[in-house]
């Protein structure tokens, strides 16, 4: 029986340079380091794209031609595709010609790979707008399914999600939610009455993604007969295996030496062996699967490190202070009218930014400190710090210029007549509030 | 073990050390008698045998003596100008050092022994000729090589002395990586004699309820830049005014304290004045105990700018005191601790960027000066002693 949901996540982030307190009021370009580190964003995705996406690619444009019944679905961050489009074009148009097939489903979410449903309600919704204008530019199709920046997940949010008209939205299939129940069923919030919870099976998922070339690791060396028996197993006490996982799984995270390639090139086969496994799509799952029972997470829920909570962008002093103070520019920013300082305050936002400031278990050189391209997370929340102090900067210039008699008023209208109003009706307004949107987002950009 | 100087008589982190070490040998069950080279009051403890090298068959001696860790020869011939005639014991520097060394012999004949362990260099000899006396194990322990307290001009006949006791000795202790790396980059000493032992901190002197100082100028919305060690070369107090300088462009209420005395004292306090911030920049004099704890706790930060430096315990004492820290990436510490600031000394616009940020943000200042206290935790004297107790074992065997 169970239907196989293979989900990749894209996403590269916008990385800050080195950026010090004397570069405010100069240098207003934050993303554009040129050295030979980690934090060129260009040299990064030339890197990847050419050990992960391409070749990665390829392979899975092969397995659709030579399996009719293979089926996978992605989720590109915005700022993914911004990047692609300006340094790889040609990886943009691999993933167009993958999505072509009409095999491949696209999921929507954050164009900013954003937490902004955590600090503002309106500035996510604007986000995934955004990001569903961006899928349909770019690939001519519209999401019917939500992922949210790096799984994170409440009931409040699903709430919204289905408010928005997302017929399903992905989550982390935790043990502290789902109990003694398996993630390999539908499930749904209590919160919510038709939108599905897709929940990913972390074990098998991670066996792969995390695991594959760990030789401590008992199942070690992972080929692809040995995963289809632990799926075949799931026959008679599941319906669906949600494989999802970062797509730099391949051939980035797991490097090509380790085998990754070959096991994904035999897995389809191998999973097609069993005549009652098939794939599909997440809007196929949650089409064609019932709702068993309830997924309720009254707290958030993340697919980040062994606490599946929020604490990789969320738990020092540092954090908190970065978060609070980006998203409480909000109202000024968008009022500025600026568009080259509404995106970079956007950019701002990716949630990596804060991962890298996180330090936990920092000391102990795990994969915090591998997805690091910071020294430490010091550094990291440094120049991230003293762009907010550029912006502030660029935010007042643009104050000066205004005719003096608007500045006192201009925020404090905005503060409440626009962004709370425009708010309150929008969440009740259910399923096509997003095109009726449009026009706000105009103002705005 | 030979050393120099002993709490609460120290001058710096060196006595500091010996203490700990010492103390964490003796709770190991290591019967140590430790021998210093004058005699100095109040400085009975408990747990150690102390013998001092100027009176012989009586458990207390004392002997007149010059000779302090710090000193330098320009220094020293400064001393004998201004010394009263009667309480001089030799006639430099160099003659103390081989008088301790005579003194040794007859002290390694009278204590029994299995190893010998000394301290820095001026108590080298005395350690080579106790080797010769009874033939066992000899241990150095560098704290501190010229090349780090002469910012790379050493003097020749200090050299010397450490590079005959470093090849003398039976294995080298090497208070950090940094230290290792001299020793056998700048002594040709061959890197598997040399064993890294970083020092440790007694956190209890330092967790105690130490109210912070200058309560009225922290009221004032004032920010603390703290500098705590000797004022020489090595310690780059002079990098610290610069980027004192280079802060203050940016935020005039930053307010930078020196607590030390040293050489260069009057040097720094003219390059303050005429760098025209003069009245930003406190001299605190040389300050100890309960007093410096309080001071490190007044302070949003800790610098440690040295040029070059061993290890560096003020650093891990403003840590134990919650304090952040920023140290150059030249010193021993920054081996050990992750949530530390770091920059090269001489990148004078890299520190004043994390100065700035640190006094600015007080989630930045709050993380770093939660986990650096919890950072500091691992780094014990026993730990310390532990490693020093298998370098026994293994001399012994």
């Amino acid at each position: 029986m169970p239907s196989i949901c293979f989900y990749f996540q894209v996403h590269q982030p916008y990385r800050i340079k080195k950026y010090r307190i004397f570069d405010v009021g100069h240098d207003h370009e934050y993303f554009n380091d040129k050295s030979d580190t980690d934090i060129n964003n260009e040299k990064i995705l030339h890197k990847v794209a050419k050990k992960c996406y391409l070749p990665t690619n390829a392979l899975l444009l092969e397995l659709l031609n030579k399996h009719p019944e293979f089926k996978i679905s992605f989720s590109f961050s915005g700022v993914l595709l911004d990047q692609l489009e300006e340094f790889s074009p040609e990886t943009l148009t691999s993933f167009q010609k993958l999505v072509k097939t009409g095999r491949v489903e696209i999921l929507d979410e954050t164009y900013y790979h954003s937490l902004a449903f955590l600090y503002s309600k309106d500035e996510f919704v604007r986000q995934v707008e955004l990001h569903r204008a961006k899928v349909k530019k770019l690939f001519g199709v519209t999401p019917t399914v939500f992922r949210h920046t790096e799984l994170v997940y409440n009931n409040e949010l699903a709430k919204m999600v289905e408010g928005m008209g997302y017929k399903a939205i992905l989550a982390e299939g935790w043990d502290n939610i789902l109990g003694w129940r398996s993630p390999n069923f539908v499930y749904q919030s209590p919160s919510t009455t038709t939108i599905k919870t897709l929940l990913k099976n972390y074990r098998l998922s991670d066996d792969i993604a995390f695991r594959f070339s760990s030789q401590s690791w008992s199942g070690w060396p992972l080929t692809s007969e040995k995963f289809a028996q632990w799926v075949n197993s799931v026959n008679g006490n599941g319906q669906v295996v949600n494989l999802f996982m970062d797509y730099e799984t391949f051939g980035e995270h797991q490097w090509e030496h380790t085998g990754i390639f070959d096991f994904m090139r035999a897995l389809p086969g191998e999973l097609l062996k069993h005549p009652d496994n098939d794939f599909i799509t997440p809007s196929e799952e949650a089409a064609r699967y019932p709702v068993v029972g309830e997924f309720d997470a009254h707290d958030f829920v993340s697919w980040a490190d062994v606490e599946r909570d929020l604490s990789a962008w969320r738990s020092n002093a540092m954090q908190h202070e970065a978060l609070h103070n980006i998203f409480s520019l909000e109202t000024e920013v968008l009022a500025s009218g600026d568009k080259k300082l509404i995106e970079d305050w956007r950019k701002l936002q990716t949630s990596d930014h804060f991962y890298y400031m996180c330090t936990k278990y920092f000391a102990d050189g795990d994969v915090h400190k591998y997805f690091n391209p910071y020294d430490t997370p010091y550094e990291a929340f440094i120049a991230y710090n003293n762009v907010l102090h550029d912006l502030k900067w660029r935010l007042a210039e643009v104050a000066k210029n205004k005719p003096s008699t608007k500045k006192p008023s201009v925020p404090k209208a905005l503060k409440t007549k626009v962004s709370l109003k425009k708010a309150v009706p929008k969440k009740p307004a259910t399923k096509k509030v997003p095109k009726k949107k449009s026009p706000s987002k105009s103002k705005t950009d | 073990m030979f050393g120099w100087e002993f709490p609460p008589h120290n001058s710096g982190g060196l006595g500091t050390a010996c203490y700990g070490l010492t103390r964490a040998l003796s709770s190991a069950k290591v019967h140590v008698t430790f021998v210093l080279p004058k005699k100095l009051d109040g400085i009975a403890h408990g747990f150690l045998r102390i013998v001092f090298a100027n009176i012989r068959n009586v458990k207390m001696r004392s002997v007149q003596t010059l000779l302090h860790p710090y000193i330098n020869a320009e220094l020293y011939d400064e001393y004998l100008r201004t010394m009263p005639e009667n309480k001089l014991y030799g006639l430099s520097l160099f003659d103390e050092v081989r008088r301790y060394g005579l003194q040794a012999k007859t002290i390694a004949m009278e204590e029994p022994h299995d190893v010998i362990h000394a301290h820095e260099w001026l108590s080298f000899r005395a350690g080579i000729e106790a080797k010769r006396v009874s033939g066992k194990p000899l241990i150095v322990h560098v704290h501190a090589t010229e090349f780090d307290r002469s910012a790379g001009n050493p003097n020749q006949y200090v050299y010397e002395e450490e590079r005959k006791g470093m090849h003398a000795a039976d294995c080298v202790i090497a208070v950090s990586q940094h230290t290792k790396n001299i020793i056998v980059e700048h002594y040709g000493v061959a890197s598997e004699k040399v064993i890294v032992v970083h020092n440790g901190i007694d956190l209890d002197q330092h967790r105690a309820h130490h109210l912070p100082a200058l309560a009225h100028i922290r009221t004032q919305g004032k920010k603390i830049v703290l500098f705590v060690g000797r004022i020489t070369i090595q310690k780059g107090p002079d990098y610290f005014i610069k980027v004192a300088q280079r802060v203050l462009e940016y935020n005039p209420d930053a307010l930078f304290i020196i607590s030390g005395s040293g050489d260069m004292e009057y040097q720094i306090i003219r390059m303050a004045a005429n760098m025209g911030i003069g009245d930003k920049v406190v001299f605190a004099g040389f300050v100890r105990g309960e007093e410096l704890n309080q001071l490190y706790r007044a302070a949003d930060m800790f610098v440690m700018p040295s040029v070059s430096e061993p290890f560096g315990l003020t650093a891990l004492e403003a840590l134990a005191n919650g304090t952040p820290i920023l140290v150059s990436k030249q010193s021993g510490v920054s081996e050990v601790l992750t949530h530390a600031l770091k920059s090269d000394f001489w990148d004078i616009d890299d520190m004043a960027d994390k100065i700035l940020s640190v006094i600015e943000s007080k989630g930045l200042h709050d993380t770093l000066g939660e986990l650096g206290s919890r950072d500091v935790e691992h780094l014990t004297w026993e730990s310390a002693a532990g490693k020093c107790t298998t370098i026994y074992k293994e001399l012994i065997r």
